[in-house]
């Protein structure tokens, strides 16, 4: 028999997903990568969540995976609407090229 | 227990829940009654909102009719207590009163713009804000996070051909995106901690067992970075400016009212489920809060709040455009309503509700006029304010007296709220001799630098450029009874404020557990 992966590893991968997906969110330049990286985040969070869910035997970590999928889903299509628009009227989807307003 | 009489019972418990999920029920009815008005009325522009204005008519008549319930619904996840029945009412106000302003604003009827959508958003949004002020449960918070904000993504973009819209709407989504992303990893870890989803649950599990302190902070941190995001608290707050200025005046008045006060709702609900210690039964609870664990939260609150109004107070004195110093004060307020939250005592979740009503009424009444003024001389800049008092005489009354309300002088809604909020942080008294009267010090220390902006607003438009003898701009008497509408109560509460202090007296009860 094969031995268990124990939960730190999970963690660990998750945790790495996690911090690769902010890395993208805070240097990448195009708007749509910015918003692959923001699934890396989700769905390290569903990794998250699902390990501690079959580590712990509770079905609730699951159950939030699918809402965190769908809700993702209705994000990044907003997302892609607002990047359209955005498209349009700028001719550009790099970020750093969007900067009419500055603080 | 046979399979049957399980089931029965959990019909009987259904049925019941949706007996109390009512008010919801209502706004999705109107949500799709919107929609489909929309695609029968093509020509009229204004139907949706009509439908908006009387479906939250009904939804407030059944607020109110069960406004002294405590219940909870959906097997624990959902609670009906008075406190979400104030923030309800509260959010309810703004979007009838954002939907009748948005009637009135030249920016969104420009061209044949369609409103259908616009409209329908509005009352999603509102029934978002619902979900949120009553979950118990890390879920139902995730989903009630959003369902308003992705709403708002897409109202603060509506104004598509303009490039300030779409180009707030992108900053908003990648922000909003990237902080839900930081709440729900602090809510997988909390997960792990305590095996729970329900506030109650986990409350439970910190009671019983002694959990990584370290684990439990960082999760904890992550979690009140979501909700900070939502209230616009430093260092969450980089989205607020640029949405504010960039969205449609209707809908950033919306969002620095009602999205702000639902905000709040889920923060104190948390941390009162969460942390503070259930009193043992037969006890009398104690007013001010135990937390639970070794985390001083009230100190992590404490910091947020003067880094909050400190940075929103000093960025906006050098700012010169109206709605993007209005961001910057909103941010302000956030921290004097945090100063609140900080005290974790009944005193201090009530001088919150108190402050929460004064800003409604000044903050989109503010708002409000800046969008008359935008639609009769085109601007929101600073310098093109000059002499407008004089031209439009009872808008620029109005204005003035929002400001000076904003700013907390006596006899207005605003002086009232502070007043609350500051005699909530002196009266603080923690083990130890904890005290809290450093942050009371520092809230009046920037009391006092707000005076300085919102009087630069004043001086534009009564005191300079008073020698031109422009021509007065003609208001339809609508628009000047909608002002007044606002200013009344501005008024009016903020000299006999026993109306609002009453109601939010009542409106304390969280429900806990069971």
């Amino acid at each position: 028999m094969l031995p268990i992966v124990p939960l730190g590893y999970y963690l660990g991968l998750s945790a790495i997903i996690f911090i690769i997906g902010s890395i993208g969110v805070m240097t990448r330049r195009s708007a749509i990568i910015i918003f692959m990286s923001i699934e890396l985040m989700l769905n390290s969070v569903n990794l998250a969540f699902v390990s501690f869910s079959s580590f712990l035997g509770d079905t609730t970590g699951q159950i939030f995976v699918f809402f965190i999928m769908s809700v993702a889903a209705a994000e990044s299509a907003v997302g892609l609407a607002i990047i359209i628009a955005l498209f349009r009227n700028k001719q550009t989807i790099y970020v750093d090229e969007v900067n009419l307003m500055r603080w | 227990m046979g399979p049957i009489s399980h089931s029965i019972n959990f019909l009987e418990e259904l049925q019941k829940s949706v007996g109390l999920f009512a008010p919801e029920t209502a706004l999705t009815v109107t949500f799709l009654l919107a929609i489909v008005a929309d695609l029968i009325f093509r020509r009229s522009r204004n139907v949706t909102g009509f439908i908006a204005l009387l479906g939250f008519i009904a939804t407030g008549a059944l607020l109110m009719s069960n406004s002294s319930t405590s219940a909870f619904a959906f097997n624990s996840t959902y609670a009906i207590d008075p406190f979400a029945n104030f923030f309800k009412l509260l959010i309810l106000i703004t979007s009838y009163l954002i939907v009748v302003i948005s009637f009135f604003s030249a920016e969104l009827y420009h061209g044949n713009r369609k409103l259908g959508e616009y409209y329908t958003l509005i009352i999603g949004m509102t029934f978002g804000m619902f979900i949120l002020c009553s979950s118990t449960n890390l879920i139902m918070i995730y989903i009630g996070i959003e369902a308003m904000s992705l709403c708002s993504y897409v109202l603060s973009g509506y104004t598509k051909e303009i490039r300030r819209s779409s180009e707030a709407s992108l900053k908003y989504v990648i922000y909003g995106a990237v902080s839900s992303g930081i709440m729900i990893y602090g809510i997988s870890l909390i997960y792990g901690l305590t095996g729970h989803l329900g506030l109650a649950e986990i409350n439970h599990s910190l009671n019983v067992a002694n959990l990584d302190h370290i684990t439990l902070l960082v999760s904890g941190m992550m979690i009140i970075a979501g909700f900070a995001y939502k209230i616009s608290a430093v260092p969450f707050h980089f989205w607020t400016p640029d949405v504010y200025e960039g969205a449609p005046v209707t809908i950033t008045a919306f969002l620095s009212v009602a999205s702000k006060a639902a905000g709040f709702a889920a923060l104190i609900r948390f941390f009162k489920v969460v942390f503070a210690a259930v009193p043992a039964q037969g006890s009398i609870p104690d007013a001010t809060w135990n937390m639970l664990g070794s985390i001083d939260w009230r100190i992590v609150i404490a910091i947020l709040s003067v880094l909050t109004m400190t940075l929103g107070n000093l960025v906006a004195l050098k700012q010169t455009n109206v709605k993007r110093l209005l961001a910057y004060s909103s941010i302000a307020h956030a921290g004097y309503m945090l100063m609140g939250v900080t005290v974790m005592s009944e005193i201090g979740v009530q001088s919150v509700l108190v402050y929460l009503v004064a800003y409604m009424f000044m903050n989109l009444g503010a708002f409000y006029v800046v969008m008359q003024y935008a639609n009769l001389i085109g601007s929101e800049e600073l310098e093109d304010y000059t002499g407008i008092g004089y031209r439009a005489p009872v808008l620029g009354i109005c204005m003035v007296i929002f400001l000076v309300s904003l700013l907390g002088f006596p006899s207005t809604v605003g002086f009232i709220g502070k007043l609350y909020i500051f005699s909530a942080v002196l009266s603080f008294a923690g083990k130890n001799g904890q005290n809290f009267y450093w942050l009371a010090i520092m809230g009046v220390i920037n009391s006092a630098i707000s005076a300085y902006f919102y009087i630069k607003i004043v001086r534009n438009m009564f005191v300079r450029g008073a020698e031109f003898d422009k021509e007065k701009f003609k208001l339809s008497p609508e628009s000047l009874v909608v002002a007044l509408i606002i200013v009344i109560p501005t008024l009016y509460f903020g000299l006999f404020p026993g109306a609002v202090i009453r109601w939010a007296e009542t409106s304390l009860k969280i429900l806990v557990g069971n």
